[in-house]
């Protein structure tokens, strides 16, 4: 059984339709890239599936031991973050805090789950650390981090290296992938379509109506694809 | 400075000069506290215009002739609150629009009620003593002493217990919404705790300077503090030093309490603007 299916879903806001006819099935272990213009309704899709807008008609569901839940996310960074006075822990922990119920403190194992999770992305220097005092590289780990506390069976990621030079962008790839490779679930949306061909495993091109969902190695076959990637990265 | 010492025992001997104190005390407390949120969440005009609602609420209590005005103003000003805080960022009217329109729209319905209705000799007085905060502070009675105090730890205590909450909705409201906080209600128990300062600072300041006593301890403290623990904890000795300083220089030099207040937020914000940029933060 699939993590999570999406049939005939279609989304948008207030009457005005963003995305439709999308049905998609994503599996357990799976690095699926959501790949397509500005506006073309990439960060709805994600919303949709954290439970944050719900379908217009569709309907999405979890299998395979996967509660809303046990999604982790990590956020296109808004203006208010950036200058946040906290520190780096208080932030990853915060992560936690859905496990937590009506306990209005972090238990011990909570604040043990935030420092592990820190230690993972190596960030653990970090931690005393203001958030707004970092690099945008370092931020991202961060909320990363964080996403882990929260769940760590899936993390969807709206574009996790925008802003970030090429250095700090292929350490972010790498850390993403070695997540997958531990059995995360990943689902990530980028404007980087040689990255997105190089670590996912899946596809899928969205242009209001999904144009492509499938492999990698399928998609790169396709005339779409080629039109996407300009014919450069092609090989 | 003997003589000053002098003075101060007197008055303190005096009750109402001590429910000054403690009234002050609390309210600086409280909102300092949430302060900190407001201005994060980039509400930080919401005191005022959360104000200027209940000032209009004031002016339909006194047209309607109520014996207990709180009955209606609280309850309107924590619904304008829940309005303003928890429409969404997709409403139509953005957040400061509609947060400058309510303050406006508010403050002017209640003038032309009093300006229609009001059956007292000195308007532009009672006016001016609502909006700047009147001497009403130092004639509180031990029943406004005790609401005052109720609500007050009523505040803190919530305000502890969901500390961690709160945090996280002021981080990233979206994060707690999609990993199951439900940050839909955290939001409305900010709303309505800060309207419930808001109406109880009235007393204080006056409607127009509530959103210094909201903004500043906040804004000073996050110029030296590195995390939001500290920041909170500092904001809220930082408010509590400046309200106390306020209403002694205003018994002893007979300003205004409102606005002696502020100016020593002020002070204190300009200092705390040096220290950060002297330790380089
Ligand atoms: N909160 C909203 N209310 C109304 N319309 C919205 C809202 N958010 C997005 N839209 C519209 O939905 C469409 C898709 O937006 P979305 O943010 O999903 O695009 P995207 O693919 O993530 O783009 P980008 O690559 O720029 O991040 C856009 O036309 C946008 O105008
Ligand atoms: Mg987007």
């Amino acid at each position: 059984m699939a993590q999570l299916s999406c049939r005939d879903v279609s989304l948008g806001y207030e009457g005005k339709t963003v995305v439709e006819e999308l049905n998609i099935e994503i599996q357990k272990g799976d690095y699926l890239c959501v790949v397509g213009e500005n506006g073309a309704g990439k960060s709805t899709l994600l919303k949709a599936l954290l439970g944050l807008i719900a379908p217009n008609s569709g309907e999405i569901v979890f299998g395979d031991g996967l509660n809303r839940n046990d999604i982790g996310y990590l956020p296109q960074q808004t203006i208010v973050q950036r200058d946040f006075p906290a520190s780096c822990f208080e932030i990853v922990v915060s992560g936690c805090l859905n496990h937590c119920g009506l306990r209005p403190f972090y238990s011990k194992q909570d604040k043990k789950r935030a420092a592990l999770n820190m230690e993972r992305l190596g960030i653990e220097s970090l931690k005393k650390r203001c958030y707004r005092e970092l690099s945008g590289g370092q931020q991202q780990r961060v909320l990363l981090a964080r996403a882990l506390c929260a769940a760590d069976k899936m993390i969807v990621l709206d574009e996790p290296v925008s802003g970030l030079d090429a250095v700090a962008s292929e350490e972010m790839y790498s850390i993403i992938k070695k997540l997958n490779n531990e059995g995360i679930t990943v689902i990530m949306v980028s404007h980087d379509i040689s990255a997105a061909t190089e670590y996912a495993n899946k596809i899928l091109h969205l242009e209001k109506k999904p144009l492509f969902f499938g492999s990698k190695e399928e998609y790169l076959k396709r005339d779409i694809s080629k039109k996407f990637l300009g014919g450069a990265e092609c090989d | 400075m003997i003589n000053v010492i002098e003075t101060l025992r007197i008055y303190f001997q005096y009750p109402f000069v001590k429910y000054a104190i403690i009234v002050g005390v609390l309210i600086s407390l409280c909102s300092s506290l949430l302060g900190v949120t407001l201005v994060l969440k980039r509400f930080s005009f919401i005191g005022d215009g959360l104000s200027h609602v209940a000032f209009g609420a004031m002016a339909i209590a006194g047209v309607l002739r109520l014996a207990n005005e709180t009955l209606l103003v609280l309850p309107i000003t924590v619904i304008c609150a829940i309005i303003l805080i928890s429409r969404g960022k997709n409403a139509k009217i953005q957040g400061d629009a509609a947060i400058a329109m309510l303050s406006v729209g508010a403050l002017a319905i209640g003038y032309l009620l009093l300006n229609i209705f009001s059956a007292s000799a000195n308007l532009s007085g009672d006016v001016c003593s609502t909006l700047f905060g009147s001497t009403s502070i130092l004639t509180l009675s031990p029943v406004d002493v005790w609401v005052c105090i109720g609500f007050s730890v009523l505040t803190i205590l919530v305000f502890v217990l969901f500390y961690n909450k709160i945090f996280s909705v002021t981080f990233d409201e979206n994060f707690a919404q999609a990993t199951g906080v439900k940050a839909n209600i955290y939001n409305l128990l900010i709303a309505v705790i800060i309207a419930i300062i808001i109406v109880l600072a009235m007393n204080l300041v006056g409607s127009l300077l509530i959103s210094a006593l909201v903004i500043f301890p906040s804004l000073s403290s996050m110029r030296l503090c590195k995390s939001f623990k500290s920041v909170i904890i500092c904001s809220a000795i930082l408010s509590v030093i400046c309200s106390v300083t306020g209403i002694l220089i205003s018994i002893l030099g007979g300003t205004p309490v409102g606005s002696t207040i502020v100016a020593a937020e002020i002070i204190v914000f300009f200092i705390c603007c040096l220290i950060g940029n002297v330790k380089g933060i």
